[in-house]
Parts: C-alpha cells; structure tokens; sequence
C-alpha cells in the first residue's frame, strides 16, 4: 500500500484542511507562527489575501461568511487584539456560513512582544474554541471548526501555538471530501445589524448557543481520556498534551480539543478517578482557574512555569512540584540586522544625531541594540505614531524637537495610517518628524507583500498605496523620499533641518531588502510585462 | 501507544547556513523509512543570522515534538561557535559531529555542508541511503541536486580521524 502520510508543519495541515474543508476565502496579515497558513493555503490553489491588518481580515472573512461561504481568519495572537472589535461583535451577529478565526499564541516570545493567551478571548467574546496538538489535529480539527460553526452559525476560534504551527508531523488526509454548499445571498437584518434593540436578542441567542455546545462537548471526540491508569491524572490541551505523555507515561491523561465552552461534567469525573490531578498548560493558569472556580480539587502548575514555553523537561519538574530554578543554557548569537540592510544608515543617523525614537514592530526593532542603540519603544503595531506624537506633546521643546517616529512600511499600513491623521489633526507645538522605512516588503515574517508594494500575497500586480501621496493627501506639507546609503550626508541633513522646523515632516527612506531585492525586481517586470491593458 | 526508543537529533548553526533545510532533509528520509517523525523549531528571527536549531526525532511512536535537555542522541553543529549553547541538549554519551570533521575544500559548494554533515550523520542512522538521495532530490531544486548529492557522499566516506565524543 503506498504511504500516504504527509509531513507537514500544523500551518501547512490547516491550510490543507482548509482546502479540503472548502473554505472559499483566507484573510490575514503576516505574524509569526501564524505567517505560513495562508502562504500554502494560496500554493494549494485556495483563495488567500493579505488584508492591511487583522482586523480587516476578520471583516473580510465575515462578509463571507454572512454569505454562506466558508471563511478563515489567520494572525498571530497580537493580531487579535487588533481583530478584538469585529469577533466580539461577529459572536452576537453569528454567521450563515462558517467563520473560522485562527489565533497562533506565541508562548515563550520567539518572535512576539508579549506572550498573552488568547484563550481568555474565548471566554470574552463568548466563542466556541478548538486546540489542536499536532498537525493531524490541525488538519481534522478544521473540520470540526466548519461543522461547529455551521451547526451553530458561530465563530470558531482555532487556537494553536508556535510548537503546533511549526512542528511538521505526519498527517493522513481525508479522501474525498464533500464540497460546501454554494453562497446565497439571504437577507438578516435582525442577526446582522448591530442596534441596541437587535443586539439585545442576540446576545441572549449566543449564550443559549454556548449551553447547547458545552452539552454537546459533554460527549464529543474533541476531548478523550489517554495514558494508563493513574494514581496521577492529568488535564491538559494543545501542545502540552505531547509533553504530558512523554513525561509521564503511566499517568491517566484528560485530553481537551473543546477548550470553551469546557465539558465541566466530564473533568468532574475524570477528577474523581484518579488520586492527584494535576493541571498541564502552558502561559496563563486557564483550565485550572476555570476548574477550580467550578469546584473541583486540582493543582494547577507552579507560578514560574506561567512564564515560556512547556518541554518535557518543565513538565516532569511540574509534576515533581520542583520550584528550584532552572539551568539557563549558554545564550545563542542574537539576530541583528544585515549586513548591507538599508536601515542600518538610518539608525546610525538617529544615533548621530541624539534623536528620542518612538519604534515599532519589524526587523528594524534590532536598531534598538548596539551599535546603533536609537530606539527608545516599541509597544503595538503603529505605537510609533502616537507614542512619538504624545511625548513632543509634553516634553519641553529642546527634547520635544529630538523626537521621531520611526515605522516600516508594511506596519504603517497596517496601524500607522490612523497615527498620521492623528500627526495632522493635533500637531504638537514643535511639530513633528516621521520616518518611514520602506524596504518594500514585509520583510520581518519573511518577505510578505503588502498594500504599499502594490503585488498580491500571490506577487500579481494590484492597487498600490503611495505612501508619499497618502500624507500629502491628508494634509502633510513636507514630504520627502531618501534613498539611505552608507557615508551619505543626505539623510542627516535633512533630518537634522526637519527637527528644527516646527513644520510636519515625513522621509521615507526608501530602498529594497538585500534579502529579496532580487526578487522584488523580478516581480516588478512580471507587472510591467503581465499588466492587463488599462481599460 | 508504545515505549520503544526514539533517535533523538539536533542541528544547530546561524541563520542562512541552512539548519532547517538540513532538518527538513533528515525528517523527510526518516519518513521515507517508515518511521513516525517529529521536527520541531523556531522561525521568525532566525533569518537575521541569529542562532537557529532544529529537533528532529522518529521512531515508532513520537510524542513531543521537542528533544528534552540532555536526550539527543546526536548533535549536529554546523558553525563551530554554536557548540556551547547547543551543548546541554545532548546526552552524556551522544555523539557531536561539526564542521571540522568535513573537509571544506572538497565540497563542491560550500553551502552544500549541512548537507555533507548529514552524510557524516548517516552513517549511525538506520535509514538506508535510497531513501536519503530521494529526500535530497524532493527538498533540493534540480540544479542543487549534483552539487548536494556529492556533499553528502563526501560526508558518508569522509574519515572519522577527529574525535566526536564530547569533550
């Protein structure tokens, strides 16, 4: 029989079931672990697109779901934050179609800037939540999102972590697959538009919604009981299961897939099967807070293991209630930035030139480290704006003067655009300088396309944004485009006589990532050579 | 599920030495072989010639993607700077194999050494080499293929004159 295992990451087996599953629409913005889902949804032959940012990728999934479509959101968690306002809401309008919203949780910070667990979303927003443990749950798990979300007309939140979406394991696919029914507009006016007297109905549908899945999930597959037969008994879900099994082999094992609404009947009994349960999770104390609130005895991990990511070893010293601290390997080499990137000759003029620099999220965040040390915060995506704008406010003005916003470009469009209104409608006294790094792509999460590059996720040529056109657009006067290089002084000078204008400044430093600077080229004479006729 | 022993690997090395590509061929024979295989990293920083390293573990039956502190059975280092912080994952007597136990000169591409280092590794590993040439075929682009098969062979034959206990 020839082998028909595939090894895949649990991104790639999403965007297989995705594929499988009939999703007609994919909509995200590139963030580690989460980036890869909609790259191999597209190379799949599925309908994927980069939105500006989460949040427009939730609405845009939405809209297709209230078109009977099925429909997927992909971000990291920080992402959610962003898509926070539409699922909150999309909980109470629910959906006609199937709205799979896919958080990949970032414990341990391998490339994030914080760790939350957005499991505490589920709970919030009120949405049913599935987490897979390996790539063959993530790719039945997708399955089991669509029927959910049908079933129930709801959002599902698929909530996976770094280990599952870039661990490759074997997965077998399912054959033959049924294809979705087709989308029909029908018209809701009560379900989906969100006024006080219709919003209160709808509330009270998706609690009821919530009780009917958490009976459900009383007796569904999503969650089993593995392992021996204890003295030991262990709840866990995700990833955490793997080390669980491995750490503990003889231990009765509780394995969640339904993580909300949680089948509190079921854990009751597990509980009392077994002589000590001890709770397994990685980042926040979620099971164990909610099944001790729901009365039952069991012992939730010790406060420093809240803290990175679980392995094997964490887990045997979990289990040994061992609290003493842990060895710290010898650290790696750090990543830097390239040799060659174009934004080490702007850091290094910031530094020249003694500049307070309001950061943001990219590769350019490595200009906080030496030699450059010219990053003063990095908060959210788009922080730079604000944070920068809200210290000229209050500084005195020799500080105030020193201030300037820094952004990459595919973070501008993503949350900076509103930060630039923002500069326009309340101007601080001593004006304001805002750096645009423009390498031309979203080269942090791996050389993504975005709205400003003017190519599609699939590198076929768009709309494009010009950043220097949108500020003048809204009101900026002096609007200038550099091209950084090293020993140049035209960078510095210019940025030397923005900071002692009161005026409102944008530079755009603009030059390709050495990494993909060939690449890009390619695609821009595909644009020219393959661009339809302008009609 | 069963107990039986997983072969547990870690490549180590910077950004741009090709660590993934290395693990991804490794996974990739060893599924050839029949096993179950896990491979588990870290993306995202890794391309800004940063530390990266990548677990690869198979076997009958795997359960966590990720080779517990002390438990690789061999260690495969492809910058000799990254040793150290590399060190703790393998155990007592595990088997570390680095750059300088291929010869540099004789690589017809000297990108090619994650690939010559698994043909160093290959000879502990029970996969026969059918299935490592055609992992090699499947994860390399047709114009690599001569230049990586020949990297590997290297690695096979090289000698095992430098000690690779750990010291």
């Amino acid at each position: 029989m020839p082998d028909s295992r595939l090894l895949l990451s649990g991104d790639e087996a999403i965007a297989l079931a995705a594929r499988h599953a009939g999703v007609a629409l994919g909509a995200g913005y590139p963030g580690t672990p989460s980036t890869e889902i909609l790259e191999a949804f597209s190379e799949q032959g599925g309908h994927a697109q980069w939105s500006p940012n989460e949040k427009v990728a939730l609405e845009v999934a939405l809209g297709a779901a209230f078109g009977g479509a099925r429909a997927m959101a992909t971000m990291k968690h920080v992402g959610l934050n962003v898509a926070a306002d539409p699922l909150f809401t999309a909980a109470y309008t629910g959906v006609t179609g199937a709205l799979i919203v896919v958080s990949a949780d970032d414990p341990g910070l391998a490339s994030s800037q914080n760790e939350q667990d957005n499991r505490h979303f589920a709970v919030a927003a009120g949405v049913p939540m599935l987490e897979p443990s390996d790539s063959q749950e993530a790719y039945e798990f997708l399955f089991t999102a669509v029927e959910l979300s049908e079933r129930w007309q709801i959002p599902v939140l698929y909530r996976i972590t770094t280990r599952v979406c870039h661990s490759k394991t074997l997965v077998t696919p399912r054959a033959n697959v049924p294809p979705p029914p087709p989308t029909n507009f029908q018209r809701d006016v009560r379900s989906r538009v969100m006024i006080p007297a219709y919003a209160r109905p709808a509330h009270h549908r998706l609690r009821k919604k919530l009780a009917e899945i958490a009976a459900w999930n009383e007796t569904s597959p999503l969650n089993r009981v593995a392992g021996g037969n204890g003295p030991l008994g262990i709840i866990t879900s995700g990833i955490s299961f793997m080390h669980a099994r491995e750490a503990a082999p003889d231990a009765r094992v509780l394995k969640l897939g339904l993580t909300h609404p949680l089948p509190f009947g079921q854990i009751e009994q597990f509980v009392r099967s077994v002589e000590r349960c001890v709770v397994i999770e990685e980042g926040d104390p979620y099971l164990a807070q909610a099944i001790r609130a729901h009365g039952l005895a069991v012992e939730s991990k010790p406060e420093m293991y809240r803290f990175g990511e679980l392995n094997v070893t964490r887990v045997r010293r979990i289990l040994a209630a061992d609290t003493s601290p842990e060895p710290t390997p010898q650290p790696g080499k750090p990543p830097q930035l390239c040799e060659g990137c174009a934004h080490r000759a702007v850091f290094d003029t910031l530094h020249k030139l003694d500049c307070i620099v309001a950061g943001d999220i990219g590769c350019y965040t490595l200009g906080v480290l030496p030699p450059f040390n010219a990053m003063d915060s990095c908060v959210c995506m788009g922080a730079s704006l604000g944070v920068g704008l809200g210290l000229r406010h209050i500084l005195p003005p020799d500080q105030a003067r020193r201030v300037v916003s820094v952004i990459g470009d595919s973070t501008f469009v993503h949350s900076g655009i509103t930060g630039l209104v923002e500069m326009v409608y309340n101007p601080p006294p001593t004006g304001h300088v805002l750096i645009i790094l423009d390498n031309g792509t979203t080269a942090m999460t791996g050389h993504q396309e975005h709205p400003g590059t003017g190519r599609t996720l699939e590198h076929q040529a768009t709309g494009k944004v010009v950043f220097e056109d949108l500020a003048r657009a809204v009101g900026v006067k002096r609007v200038y485009v550099v091209e950084p290089r090293p020993g140049s002084p035209e960078l510095e000078n210019l940025l030397a006589e923005s900071l002692a204008t009161n005026a409102l400044t944008l530079i755009v430093t603009r030059r390709p990532c050495i990494l993909v600077a060939k690449q890009i080229r390619e695609y821009e004479k595909c644009a020219v050579a393959c661009a339809p006729s302008e009609s | 599920m069963s107990n039986s022993p997983v072969t547990n690997i870690v490549i180590g090395g910077l950004g741009g030495q090709g660590v993934l590509k290395a693990s991804d061929i490794l996974a990739d024979a060893a599924v050839r072989a029949g096993y179950d295989v896990k491979k588990s990293e870290l993306h995202g920083m890794s391309q800004r010639g940063g530390s990266v390293s990548s677990d690869v573990r198979f076997g009958d039956a795997v359960l966590s993607p990720m080779v517990p502190t002390g438990e690789a059975d061999f260690l495969v280092i492809l910058s000799s700077d990254q040793v150290e912080p590399n060190r703790h994952v393998l155990r007592d007597d595990g088997q570390l194999i680095v750059p300088e136990q291929i010869d540099a000169e004789k690589l017809a591409n000297r990108k090619s050494l994650n690939v010559a280092l698994l043909g160093l590794l290959s000879r502990s590993l029970p996969i026969p080499l059918e299935h490592w040439q055609a992992s090699l075929r499947a994860n390399l682009v047709e114009k690599l293929h001569e230049a990586n098969l020949q990297a590997f062979d290297l690695g096979r034959t090289a000698s095992s004159s430098k000690s690779t206990a750990p010291r």
